[in-house]
């Protein structure tokens, strides 16, 4: 007889009894090692809600590192772009981690959480960079994305019904501040952050009460109509945002195989992550020679004619000529605008350049293809008030 | 105290290399000032006094490819340097008495084929040809692969021209044994076992590897390098190692560069990625805006700059440098000469090596993977006294083996196991020079630890890294610093660490000297 217990291929996160309570769709997918759901119901619904009301959406996969010991600051700031000086307990900081080349190996949040914990939220593993980089300082990192289970609780609606759910003050966090508040028996964090660029907050909390503080959202969201969202929602709502995600708009660095395909900071638009006068960070002499000598790429977003999402597009120049591809593109519902996130090449892509994607679409069973003419985008897509007003309003 | 004057460039480390980069930047008119932190110069190229009145050449013990353009440039003969032994012959034990003797391309024994006779012959030819390829690489900065310039581009050029220039055959025998072990080319080409076993000796010395280890063969073309600059067989300097180090400083000093002992470097001081100077362990601080530094890229990095001024990749591939020390060295001082079994007395001034065949080699090798030091070691003896009186009291003589194989990451550890080991040489000498443990008036065990703590060398290994394939030319010590020049500008390493490599040879420091000039000249 053998009693040989097979373990599932896919993990599942410690909200997954209601994920999957509320999953009518059925429609799961691989994420980082977790199985997580893709719709739960109606894409359109998800992401209106968390456009008009509040969203769920089960943020447990993504990576956390925790960082203690006594170099931990001087530590996090060797190892990311931006200048840590100014991150003090109760803030988190938006930054993006380069190798010696000065490519992209992820972006993310740090969270000082007290004097000597942080924690380094992202989309990649990479806790061997991370134990490379603690070379000489005296810290540790732990791994703890399994030992936090996290949501991304997010809309106009949501400092209102986390104040029903009893956060008394919660809507004083300033964008980027974190608080810790009793939740049962044990502490919940949360943090004014998110991926939609809207008015919302990351809660964090130890995997036991984790169908507990998913209850209580619901409960308290209830005359709200608040409302699980799956991937495909947020993926609209992030390219809405202007947002990048790695392993899509870009290659993480250390993950390149074929030469030159990874991205810098500025490449990737996210040359304001830089601050080449710090004393000693990665990536900072190519950096700087960048700085000099120009980069290879531009990072740019397009306003694309029409209402075909322009995915995977070449983009061409006047002359017929390829000088980039799309990385992400969707129809945004709020902005009502056509987006496409675009790598070109340089020196394409400078506001007032006349660029054209290539869209390929089916339509029963014929595809048809248009030229496109886009638009470089420079203002925000989407960028409400109520984003970063604080007192955050109920609404 | 704080000199006032003006330092254009301090050296940290008074090997050998450091010494020879100190001259060359003194001739060249630089102000430089060398900081040493034992109390005498050499680093491993040293001759200390285990005993009272006995003396001995510390770590390297032969001379066998210092380069000639050194000793001419430097007039390192004006300077005391003077050889009182050249062209020693290799005298392969055996414990009957049935040596074998290997001087230039000749062999001589009774038990020695014709054909193993003729083989080495052509042997011995075919490896001076193919160091003659490597050499041609070593006197200057190795080729940068991606970014090179003109030349880097032309180096590189050179060396594959060099290795096509040997013609066709030769060029597909080297590409075909470059990277294997030695154990196969030699069963390859030879049957008698001592043959073998020395020549497995000569390709692993100095290293973590056994005769059946990859890319061995290069650690014997790596020794007959010496060949092409005239040294047909390991040469002892007057006075010992020591000497050579004390010729090179002395024409340092006449030069004009400032040499002080007993001042050991704590920290390289970075400022704005940029190096401004040296403190001192008693807090003395020297500004300069140039560094070289003659400790290993290990130590350097992580000890004398420190992992956080670096980046992570660049300190990443610093700690994984492959350099695991696994050679030991044995001094005795001895009431008289020896007699080992069927020695001619006229021979035994000669190099002496225990390995009596190339599995004797490897199984020696095997004890070292897993933290043990071998039960039955191999030796590389020499007996300088028999040429050179002045280090031991009249009559009496000192005896220096460099012995595998003993690993820096002993088990037991050796504080524990130094005894032990010793009495297991004394055992080993005792087979083959019977009555030898009787003439021992004082012993000295250098083990891998000792290396470490005496020479600042990171575990204890000779050549400051592995020299294989994987670490060698313009990956030497790692990619991305291969030609001298840190990341940190104005820091420079000239230790063996460095391309070309281990060995009393000069030509780091040499190499490190000229591309620090031609950098001060690229950015003035």
């Amino acid at each position: 007889m053998t009693d040989l217990e097979i373990p599932p291929l896919l993990l599942q996160t410690p909200f997954h009894s209601r994920v999957s309570a509320a999953c009518e769709m059925n429609l799961w997918e691989d994420w980082k090692g977790y199985t997580t759901p893709v719709a739960y119901s109606n894409v359109e619904l998800e992401y209106f809600a968390m456009r008009n009301s509040a969203s769920i959406f089960d943020i447990t996969p993504m990576t956390k590192y925790r960082i203690t010991g006594a170099d931990g600051h001087a530590y996090l700031d060797r190892l990311v772009t931006r200048n840590l000086k100014n991150l003090d307990v109760g803030r988190v900081m938006y930054t993006a981690w380069c190798n010696d080349e000065g490519k992209v190996i992820d972006d993310g949040t740090i969270f000082h959480v007290n004097d000597d914990t942080f924690i380094l939220c992202a989309q990649e593993r990479h806790l061997d960079w991370m134990e490379w980089s603690a070379l000489g300082f005296d810290v540790k990192i732990e791994d703890v994305t399994e030992e936090i289970a996290a949501l991304s609780f997010q809309g106009p609606t949501s400092c209102a019904i986390l104040k029903i759910m009893g956060l008394t003050g919660v809507e004083n966090l300033k964008s980027f501040d974190l608080q810790h508040y009793p939740f049962g028996q044990t502490q919940l964090m949360v943090s004014r952050t998110g991926f939609t660029a809207d008015l919302g907050y990351e809660l964090w909390i130890e995997p036991d009460h984790a169908e507990a503080l998913w209850d209580a959202l619901m409960a308290a969201g209830r005359d709200y109509n608040v409302k699980p969202v799956g991937a495909e929602a947020l993926q609209i709502a992030r390219v809405e945002a202007g947002f990048i995600q790695a392993g899509v708009d870009f290659v993480p660095a250390e993950q390149e195989v074929r030469v030159e395909r990874s991205r810098s900071p500025y490449e990737l638009g996210l040359g304001w992550l830089v601050h080449l006068k710090k004393p000693n960070f990665n990536g900072q002499q190519a950096l700087k020679e960048e700085k000099l000598k120009g980069s290879r790429f531009r990072f740019t977003r397009l306003d694309v004619q029409g209402n075909k999402p322009a995915e995977n597009s070449f983009i061409f120049n006047r002359q017929n000529k390829v000088v980039g591809v799309v990385t992400s593109a969707a129809w945004v519902p709020t902005a009502k605008r056509n987006v496409a996130f675009a790598s070109l090449e340089m020196p394409w892509g400078k506001p007032g350049n006349e660029l054209w994607a290539e869209i390929y679409y089916l339509r029963e069973l014929k595809w048809a293809r248009v030229l496109e003419k886009c638009t470089v985008i420079e203002e925000p897509i989407f960028d409400p008030e109520r984003r970063h007003a604080t007192p955050a309003l109920d609404y | 105290m704080t000199d006032s004057k003006h330092i254009d460039v301090v050296v940290v480390g008074a090997g050998h290399n450091g010494l020879v980069s100190a001259a060359y930047l003194a001739k060249s008119g630089l102000q430089v000032l060398v900081l040493e932190a034992s109390d005498k110069v050499g680093g491993a190229a040293a001759t200390s006094e285990f005993s009272e009145g006995f003396s001995v050449s510390e770590c390297a013990h032969f001379l066998y490819s210092l380069h000639p353009t050194i000793v001419k440039d430097l007039q390192l003969a004006n300077h005391g340097l003077f050889y009182v032994a050249t062209d020693l012959k290799t005298v392969a034990l055996s414990s009957e008495g049935k040596h074998i003797t290997m001087a230039g391309s000749e062999i001589q024994g009774e038990d020695v084929s014709t054909e193993d006779i003729s083989n080495y012959r052509r042997f011995h030819t075919q490896m001076k040809r193919f160091s003659k390829v490597l050499a041609s690489s070593f006197t200057h900065r190795p080729p940068r692969l991606v970014d090179g310039d003109m030349k880097d581009k032309l180096s590189l050029l050179k060396l594959g021209w060099n290795a096509r220039k040997m013609g066709r055959q030769n060029m597909l025998e080297l590409l075909r044994i470059g990277a294997i072990n030695i154990y196969d080319v030699l069963n390859e080409n030879f049957d008698n076992q001592l043959l073998k076993g020395a020549l497995s000796l000569e390709a692993v010395l100095g290293s973590h590897t056994g005769p059946r280890s990859p890319n061995t063969v290069l650690g014997l073309l790596y020794r007959r390098v010496g060949e092409t600059y005239g040294f047909r067989g390991p040469t002892i300097p007057s006075g010992g190692m020591g000497n050579v180090s004390n010729a090179i400083a002395s024409s340092a000093t006449s030069l004009g560069a400032a040499i002080r002992t007993s001042s050991p470097v704590e920290r390289i001081l970075i400022r704005d990625g940029k190096v401004a100077g040296v403190k001192l362990s008693d807090g003395e601080v020297i500004n300069c805006d140039r560094v070289i530094s003659n400790a290993d890229p290990k130590y350097t990095f992580s000890k004398l700059v420190g992992y956080p001024q670096l980046e992570t990749g660049f300190s990443r591939r610093a700690a994984n440098i492959r350099m695991k020390g696994n050679t030991a060295k044995l001094h005795l001082a001895l009431e008289a000469l020896p007699e080992f079994t069927g020695l001619n007395t006229n021979d035994i001034g000669n190099r002496l090596v225990i390995a009596p065949g190339p599995d004797y080699v490897e199984n020696a090798f095997n004890h070292a993977k897993y933290g043990e030091f071998s039960e039955h070691p191999i030796m590389e003896i020499s007996i300088p006294t028999v040429h050179d009186t002045s280090l031991a009291p009249t009559g009496k003589h000192v005896l220096s083996a460099v012995v595998q194989y003993a690993p820096h990451n002993l088990k037991q550890g050796w504080s524990e196991a130094n005894e032990e080991f010793t009495a297991l040489l004394l055992d080993l000498l005792e087979s083959y020079a019977p009555g030898i443990k009787k003439l021992v008036i004082a012993s000295e065990l250098l083990t891998p630890a000792d290396i470490e703590s005496r020479f600042g060398t990171t575990a204890g290994h000779w050549h400051h890294g592995e020299l294989a394939l994987d670490q060698f030319l313009m990956l030497r010590p790692f990619p991305g610093m291969g030609q001298y020049a840190a990341p940190v500008k104005g820091l420079f390493l000239c230790g063996a660490g460095s391309h070309p490599g281990g060995n009393v040879m000069g030509l780091v420091g040499r190499n490190c000297a000229n591309t620090l000039l031609e950098a001060g000249a690229a950015s003035d």
